[in-house]
């Protein structure tokens, strides 16, 4: 399975990004053959408004079928959860750790959005 | 004092008075230049996320609408999920997963890009309450009434512009047009100023007043209207802003000065002209001169 971290940097020794919509970059992890590869997310850190559901949309998009994040608000969690992605919230700082707590079975599928929106 | 003086050409002269920073004194203004005006004036209050005008006016109301704007409604038994409208939003207002589109419509701008995209023809408009329009008139000057129209952003209503248009386009016979317009130079101050004849921008001798006057004013130089700088209170503060006035060419229209019997009469809802009767004169003097760069322009 794909299984996207959103995170600050471009290796697993990078930080874990705590936001979601505005996060750097995701590492997507493909858990069957370990490859990785970058989801740029720059045009979202930059939105003026609805990065969290065009951070999902890509993420849909480039195949993951989890996620691994710090926050995720009410609208992103709402286009993940159609697209059946399985959403995982950790305080880990490095996307290594947080990998590795997933691999393990450590991480708890969240139920809901752990952030508050922005908007109304 | 004369108050027929103003005989401005055109039809109509719209005047907006905005300011970058909050609180510096547009509503102050814009309701002291109605009463001072002398010729019969309608004033809008654009600012419809917190429309305060009518607190100075207090006008007898006479129609109360709802206003609305279309968001996308998706027919999921046409929708293929193909993903153009999503893709086509700039507002990420849309996104398509699950195999079906999903509207944000709190995020949509009404610009109706996605329904005319839609290769299937499943996205119509749906109308939703955005705010109210109330329209009323204040008759202290029997022989001057003035027309108010305000607009009021509904609770949970982020997206001011299609109510700002809506208190705008409101016809009326008045020959001035004044817009008691929102703060910032975003899409809300924008959409207020946009097509005026001239631009007040009311500004304080603060660092605080000064950078957001500097960003108000290239904003109004990108929509190319003529403006002038007003300063409220204006004896307190520093130099700031009238240097920077003076070495951008920037005309100073008037200068309120910094008194208690304005706040006072302020906090009590009374007009700058009752609190401070020197300055009608000067108001009416100013409007004079700003509506006569139309006629010489």
């Amino acid at each position: 399975m794909n299984v996207a971290f959103s995170a600050t940097g471009t290796d697993l020794d990078s930080d874990l990004d705590q936001r979601f919509g505005r996060a750097k970059q995701f590492i997507i992890v493909n858990t069957d053959t370990d490859a990785a590869s970058i989801l740029e997310n720059t045009q979202n850190m930059n939105a003026a408004q609805g990065a969290g559901i065009q951070a999902a949309q890509n993420v849909v998009n480039a195949g993951a079928t989890a996620v691994v994040t710090g926050n995720c608000g009410p609208k992103a969690f709402q286009v993940l959860q159609a697209a059946g992605v399985k959403i995982y919230h950790t305080k880990l700082s490095s996307v290594g750790a947080a990998l590795k707590a997933f691999l393990a079975g450590e991480l708890e599928e969240a139920s809901s959005a752990n952030a508050e929106a922005h908007w109304s | 004092m004369k108050t027929n003086d103003i005989q401005p050409k055109a039809p109509i002269f719209t005047l907006a008075i905005a300011s970058g920073k909050g609180g510096t004194g547009k509503t102050t203004l814009a309701t002291a230049l109605a009463e001072a005006a002398g010729i019969p004036v309608t004033l809008r209050d654009c600012d419809v996320e917190e429309p305060n005008a009518h607190l100075f006016i207090r006008p007898q109301w006479h129609c109360h609408t709802e206003q609305t704007r279309p968001v996308p409604q998706i027919d999921q038994e046409r929708c293929t999920a193909c993903g153009a409208c999503a893709e086509l939003c700039q507002f990420n207002a849309i996104a398509v997963a699950g195999g079906r589109a999903m509207v944000f419509a709190e995020l949509c701008h009404s610009c109706g890009g996605c329904r005319r995209i839609c290769p299937e023809g499943a996205i119509s408009d749906k109308e939703v309450a955005i705010g109210t329009l109330d329209c009323g008139t204040q008759h202290k000057n029997p022989t001057t009434p003035i027309n108010f129209i305000q607009g009021k952003l509904a609770i949970g209503q982020v997206m001011a512009p299609p109510l700002i248009r809506a208190v705008k386009h409101i016809k009326a016979k008045e020959t001035l047009n004044i817009l008691d317009c929102p703060p910032g130079t975003s899409c809300p101050m924008i959409t207020a100023v946009r097509g005026s004849d001239f631009v007040i921008l009311v500004t304080e001798p603060t660092p605080f007043g000064l950078n957001d006057l500097e960003l108000a004013v290239e904003t109004v130089r990108q929509l190319q209207i003529p403006f002038a700088v007003v300063i409220n209170r204006a004896d307190s503060g520093d130099s700031g802003v009238r240097s920077y006035c003076r070495s951008n060419n920037i005309d100073i229209a008037l200068e309120i000065p910094w008194k208690r019997e304005i706040a006072e009469a302020y906090s009590r809802g009374d007009s700058l002209c009752d609190a401070a009767p020197e300055l009608k004169q000067q108001l009416h003097t100013m409007l004079q001169q700003i509506m006569c760069v139309k006629e010489t322009a």
